[in-house]
C-alpha cells in the first residue's frame, strides 16, 4: 500500500537530525498557530497564496530564498565545525550524514536560494521598469513559483523522513545509480528538481516574453534599463538550458526506476555523457544566476552615483555576448575527462574569452562611479564588494581555465573557494544589494541602514576569512567533501574558515534583525514619494508598494532613464503636468490554480519517491482536474474602473507634487 | 499566401480587435502564441539532449541487437503516414475553430485523434514487439536511448491526445470564446511540432537506421 515507505524511513537514532528536524517542525507550528490564531489565513489565502500579481509572487519568490538561505546555511555552519574537528578524529557527523549534508547544502543554494531570490528579483523588478501592469502570463507565473515551492518542501521533507542524496550537488554516476544509491536519496533530489524545474522553466517562458512583447508605449530595446536586458538573456538561457537538466535528469530516472542503461556501468552506459550532458545546462545556470545581479550592480551604480550607466550598449552587448558563449563552455568542468589535448586547449581558450565581456562590464561600472555624486549606501557597498571580490573570483577562474592548472586543482578544495568566491560575491551581493535596493518599493519603507552595513562588512570581511584559507588548502592538496582528514597542517586553515563561517553568521543575524527592526519601526523609515534613492527607471514613478496596476496610465517613454528625464521635465516646470485621463482597465483575477497544482505536485513526488504508485495516479488526475477548472473559468478578469484609478492615482501625485515642491525650496 | 496567412491568424487577430488593452498593439492572442513558441523552443531542445543521447550510445549494444536486426520500416512508414495526415486534418480543425463552424471543428478534431491513437497504437505494438524479442530498453544502452527517445515523443502524443479531448469538451461546454480560441491555437502548434520531431526522429532513427 505505501510502497518502500515505513517507519524506519524516520531515522529516530539520530539525535542531530531528529531534534534539528523537531525545532523546524515547531517553529512551522509556531507560526501556522499564530496566523490562526490572528485570523490571518484568508488575508493570507486571498491576497498572496492566490495571487498572480507579479509584484506579490516576487515577494513570495524572495521569501522562500531567504528562508532556504537559512536552511543552507545552517549545513554550511554544519561542515565547516566538522572539517574544524575531524583531523585524525570522526569529528560529530558520521559520513554517511555529511555526505547529505554537503549535498543538500549545495542543492538548496543553487536551487532554493540563488534561483528563486533572482527569479523574485525579476518577478516583482522587470514588469514595472517595462512599464507594464504585469507580466505576460500572470496565473502561470503563479504556477512556477508554486512548484518552486513544492521543490523546495520535498528537499526539506527528505531531512525526516528517508534520507537526502550523498552523491553531492550534481548526482554524478555511477554514484548515484540504484547500484551504489540504493535509497531514496538520489529520488528525492531527482523529483525535486524535476518539480521545481518545470517552474524554472515556466518562470523562463514568461519573462522571456515579458520583456519582449510586453513594453509601454515607446520602450524600445535600447532604451530599457540595464536588468531588463540582463533579465531576458538569463530567461533566454533558462529557456535553452533547463530543458537539457529535465532530459538528463529524466535519463537517470529510468536508470533508476526502470532499469534503462544511460549512464550504467554495465550494457554500455556511457557515464561521461551524464558530465557532458549535466555541464551543457550547469555552466549556463551560472550565468542564469549572475546575469541579473549584474543588472543589479547596474542599477545600483548608476543610481548611486547620480550618473547614466557608462557605456550602455557595450554592456547590452557584453551580456547578450555572455549570453551565448555561456553555452560554449562546459567541458572546463571536466577537463581531467580526457577528452584530449585540442578539445581542452578549445574550451580553456573559450573559457578565458568570457572574462572580456565581464572585464568590459567591470570597467563600465567603475566608469559609471567616475565623476558621479557616489552615495555609499548599503546597495551601492553590496555594488562595490561585488566587484573587488567578483574580480579575484574571475581571475581564479581564469588560471582554472588552464587545463594543466585544473589538473592538479580539479576537485580541491581551490574550485570550492572558486565557485563561492564568484557565487556568494556576485550572486548572493547582487541578491543582496537589490533586496535592499527595492525593498522600500515593495514595502513603502526602507530596511535600516546602519544595521545594513553592518551587516556588509560582517559578511564580506567573513566570506574572505572563511574562503581565502580554501585556496590556500586547496593548492596544499586538500579535496573537496573529505569527512575526516589526517594532514595537521590543514587544521589552522581550516579551524580559520570556520572563525569566517561565524563571522558571516553574525552578518545573516545582523540581517535577520535589520528586517524585524525596520517592519516595528516602519513609521520613521516610511517613504511617501516611491523614489526612496533619486531611481532613474520607471519602477520608481509609481507609489510604494505599487498599486496592485502598477501604473493608473501607462507612461510614455521617450529615452533612457525614463523616470529620471520626467523628473528633470517636471523640476523645470515646477510642475507634474495636468492629471492624465484615466480610463478603465482590466486585471487578471486571481487563482488557486499555482498551489493546488504544486500541492499535487508535491504529492506525485513524494509517492513517485516511495514508489507508491496509486497515489502517483490520484495525484496526478487532481492536477489535470485542476487545470481544467481554470481551463473552465468564465470570468479570468476583472475591472479596474477609471474612478478606483483616479483615486489611487491622485494621492501619488499629491505626494509626488509635494515632494517636488520640497525639492524646489530646498 | 499572405492572404491565406491572413486567414489563418484569422478575424480574432486582424480588424479592429487588434487594439486591445495591451499596449503598442501586441494582442493576447500574438502574447500567447509568441509565448507557446517559446515552450515549444524549449521542448525542441529537451528533444536534442535525447537525440544526442541516442547518438552517443547508438552503437553501444552491449553485444545485442543493433539498429539494423530491429526496425520495421513498414510499420514506422505507417506511422508516419497516421502523423502526417492527423497534422492536415488539425490543420481543418484550426480554421474550423477560427470561422467558428463548429461541424469542421468536430470533424478535424476527431480524425486528428483516430489518426493520433492509430499511431500511438503501432508505436506501443511496435515496443511490445521489441520487449517479446529481448530487445527491451534494459538490454543495451543503445535500446535504452531508442526507447527514451522514441518513448519521449509517444508521451508527447499522449498529452497531446488528452489535451485535444479537452479543447473538444471546451468548445462543447463554452463555445468559441476567445480565449478558447487562444488555446487552440496553441495546441494547433503543439501538434504541428509533434509532426516536426517525428519527421527528425523517422529520418535520423530509423531511416538511417536501416540504411547502414
Amino acid at each position: 500500500m505505501w510502497g518502500r515507505l515505513n517507519w524506519s524511513a524516520i531515522p529516530f537514532d539520530q539525535p542531530i537530525v531528529m531534534v534539528a528536524s523537531s525545532v523546524v517542525g515547531l517553529g512551522i507550528l509556531a507560526v501556522l498557530a499564530w496566523i490562526f490564531h490572528k485570523g490571518y489565513l484568508p488575508y493570507l489565502w486571498r491576497e498572496w497564496l492566490t495571487s498572480v500579481d507579479h509584484k506579490r509572487i516576487g515577494v513570495m519568490y524572495a521569501v522562500l530564498a531567504l528562508v532556504m538561505l537559512l536552511r543552507g546555511f545552517a549545513d554550511a555552519l554544519l561542515m565547516r565545525s566538522q572539517q574544524a574537528v575531524a583531523l585524525n578524529a570522526p569529528g560529530y557527523l558520521p559520513p554517511e550524514h555529511y555526505d547529505q549534508i554537503f549535498s543538500a547544502h549545495g542543492t538548496m543554494m543553487i536551487f532554493f536560494v540563488a534561483m528563486p531570490f533572482m527569479i523574485g528579483l525579476m518577478n516583482f523588478v522587470v514588469p514595472l521598469q517595462l512599464g507594464s501592469r504585469d507580466v505576460a502570463f500572470p496565473t502561470l507565473n503563479s504556477v512556477g513559483f508554486w512548484l518552486t515551492a513544492s521543490g523546495a518542501l520535498l528537499v526539506n521533507i527528505s531531512l525526516v523522513v528517508g534520507e537526502f542524496a550523498r552523491t553531492g550537488w550534481l548526482p554524478y554516476p555511477p554514484l548515484s545509480e540504484l547500484a551504489y544509491s540504493p535509497g531514496v536519496g538520489v529520488d528525492y533530489y531527482l523529483w525535486a528538481l524535476q518539480i521545481s524545474g518545470v517552474g524554472s522553466l515556466l518562470s523562463g517562458i514568461n519573462l522571456v516574453t515579458t520583456v519582449l512583447k510586453v513594453r509601454a508605449p515607446g520602450m524600445d530595446y535600447l532604451r530599457m534599463p540595464m536588468f531588463c536586458w540582463t533579465t531576458l538573456a538569463s530567461n533566454l538561457l533558462i529557456v535553452a538550458a533547463f530543458p537539457i537538466l529535465t532530459a538528463t535528469f529524466a535519463m537517470l530516472l529510468l536508470d533508476r526506476y526502470l532499469g534503462f542503461h544511460f549512464f550504467t556501468n554495465e550494457a554500455g552506459g556511457n557515464v561521461m555523457m551524464f558530465m557532458n550532458l549535466i555541464w551543457a545546462w550547469g555552466h549556463p545556470e551560472v550565468y542564469i544566476l549572475v546575469l541579473p545581479a549584474f543588472g543589479i550592480f547596474s542599477e545600483v551604480f548608476s543610481t548611486f552615483s547620480g550618473k547614466p550607466l557608462f557605456g550602455y550598449r557595450s554592456m547590452v552587448v557584453a551580456t547578450m555576448a555572455i549570453c551565448i558563449l555561456a553555452f560554449m563552455v562546459w567541458l572546463h568542468h571536466f577537463f581531467t575527462m580526457g577528452a584530449g589535448a585540442n578539445v581542452n586547449a578549445i574550451f580553456g581558450i573559450a573559457t578565458m574569452i568570457i572574462a572580456v565581456p565581464t572585464g568590459v562590464k567591470i570597467f563600465n561600472w567603475l566608469f559609471t562611479m567616475y565623476g558621479g555624486r557616489v552615495v555609499f549606501s548599503s546597495p551601492l557597498l553590496w555594488a562595490l564588494g561585488f566587484v573587488v571580490t567578483f574580480v579575484i573570483g574571475g581571475m581564479t577562474g581564469v588560471l582554472m581555465a588552464v587545463p594543466p592548472a585544473d589538473f592538479v586543482l580539479h576537485n580541491s578544495l581551490f574550485l570550492v573557494a572558486h565557485f563561492h568566491n564568484v557565487i556568494i560575491g556576485g550572486v548572493l551581493f547582487g541578491a543582496f544589494a537589490g533586496y535592499t535596493y527595492w525593498f522600500p518599493k515593495a514595502f513603502g519603507f526602507r530596511l535600516h541602514e546602519g544595521l545594513g552595513k553592518a551587516a556588509f562588512w560582517f559578511w564580506t570581511i567573513g566570506f574572505y576569512v572563511a574562503f581565502m584559507p580554501l585556496y590556500w588548502l586547496g593548492l596544499q592538496g586538500m579535496t573537496r567533501r573529505m569527512q575526516h582528514y589526517e594532514v595537521a597542517a590543514w587544521q589552522p586553515w581550516l579551524l580559520l574558515a570556520a572563525v569566517g563561517a561565524a563571522l558571516i553568521l553574525v552578518g545573516i543575524v545582523l540581517q535577520v534583525v535589520q528586517l524585524f527592526y525596520s517592519i516595528r519601526h516602519r513609521a520613521e523609515l516610511r517613504d511617501d514619494s516611491g523614489d526612496p534613492w533619486n531611481g532613474r527607471s520607471l519602477e520608481w514613478s509609481t507609489a510604494s508598494p505599487p498599486p496592485m496596476f502598477n501604473f493608473a496610465v501607462f507612461p510614455h517613454v521617450d529615452g533612457a532613464d525614463a523616470y529620471w528625464a520626467a523628473k528633470r521635465g517636471e523640476r523645470e516646470k515646477a510642475s507634474l503636468g495636468p492629471e492624465p485621463a484615466y480610463a478603465d482597465i482590466e486585471m487578471p483575477r486571481n487563482s488557486a490554480t499555482g498551489f493546488i497544482c504544486a500541492f499535487f505536485a508535491t504529492i506525485m513526488g513524494f509517492a513517485l519517491i516511495w514508489h507508491i504508485w496509486w497515489l502517483v495516479g490520484c495525484a496526478f488526475v487532481g492536477a489535470f482536474a485542476t487545470f481544467v477548472v481554470l481551463a473552465w473559468r468564465d470570468e479570468s478578469e476583472l475591472t479596474v474602473s477609471a474612478d478606483t484609478l483616479a483615486g489611487l492615482d491622485r494621492i501619488h501625485r499629491s505626494a509626488r507634487a509635494a515632494f517636488l515642491q520640497k525639492q524646489a525650496t530646498s | 499566401m499572405s492572404a491565406l496567412a491572413m486567414d489563418a491568424a484569422g478575424p480574432a487577430a486582424s480588424g479592429p480587435r487588434a487594439v486591445d488593452e495591451h499596449e503598442h498593439g501586441a494582442t493576447k492572442r500574438i502574447i500567447v502564441g509568441y509565448g507557446f513558441w517559446i515552450f515549444l523552443i524549449s521542448d525542441i531542445i529537451m528533444f536534442a539532449a535525447f537525440f544526442a543521447a541516442y547518438a552517443v550510445l547508438t552503437d553501444s549494444t552491449a553485444a545485442g541487437p543493433s539498429r539494423r536486426d530491429l526496425f520495421e520500416i513498414r510499420t514506422v512508414a505507417i506511422e508516419t503516414a497516421c502523423l502526417l495526415t492527423s497534422s492536415l486534418f488539425c490543420g481543418l480543425a484550426g480554421i474550423g475553430a477560427t470561422y467558428r463552424e463548429r461541424r469542421l471543428f468536430y470533424a478535424g478534431m476527431a480524425i486528428t485523434f483516430v489518426l493520433g491513437a492509430a499511431f500511438l497504437f503501432l508505436e506501443l505494438r511496435e515496443f511490445a514487439g521489441l520487449i517479446a524479442r529481448g530487445a527491451g530498453p534494459g538490454r543495451s544502452a543503445f535500446l535504452s536511448a531508442f526507447f527514451a527517445l522514441i518513448g519521449c515523443h509517444g508521451i508527447h502524443v499522449t498529452a497531446g491526445l488528452m489535451w485535444l479531448l479537452t479543447m473538444v469538451a471546451q468548445v462543447f461546454a463554452k463555445g468559441f470564446r476567445d480565449d478558447v480560441l487562444r488555446r487552440m491555437l496553441c495546441f494547433g502548434l503543439f501538434w504541428h511540432t509533434l509532426d516536426i520531431i517525428w519527421v527528425a526522429l523517422f529520418s535520423l532513427v530509423y531511416l538511417v537506421g536501416v540504411s547502414r
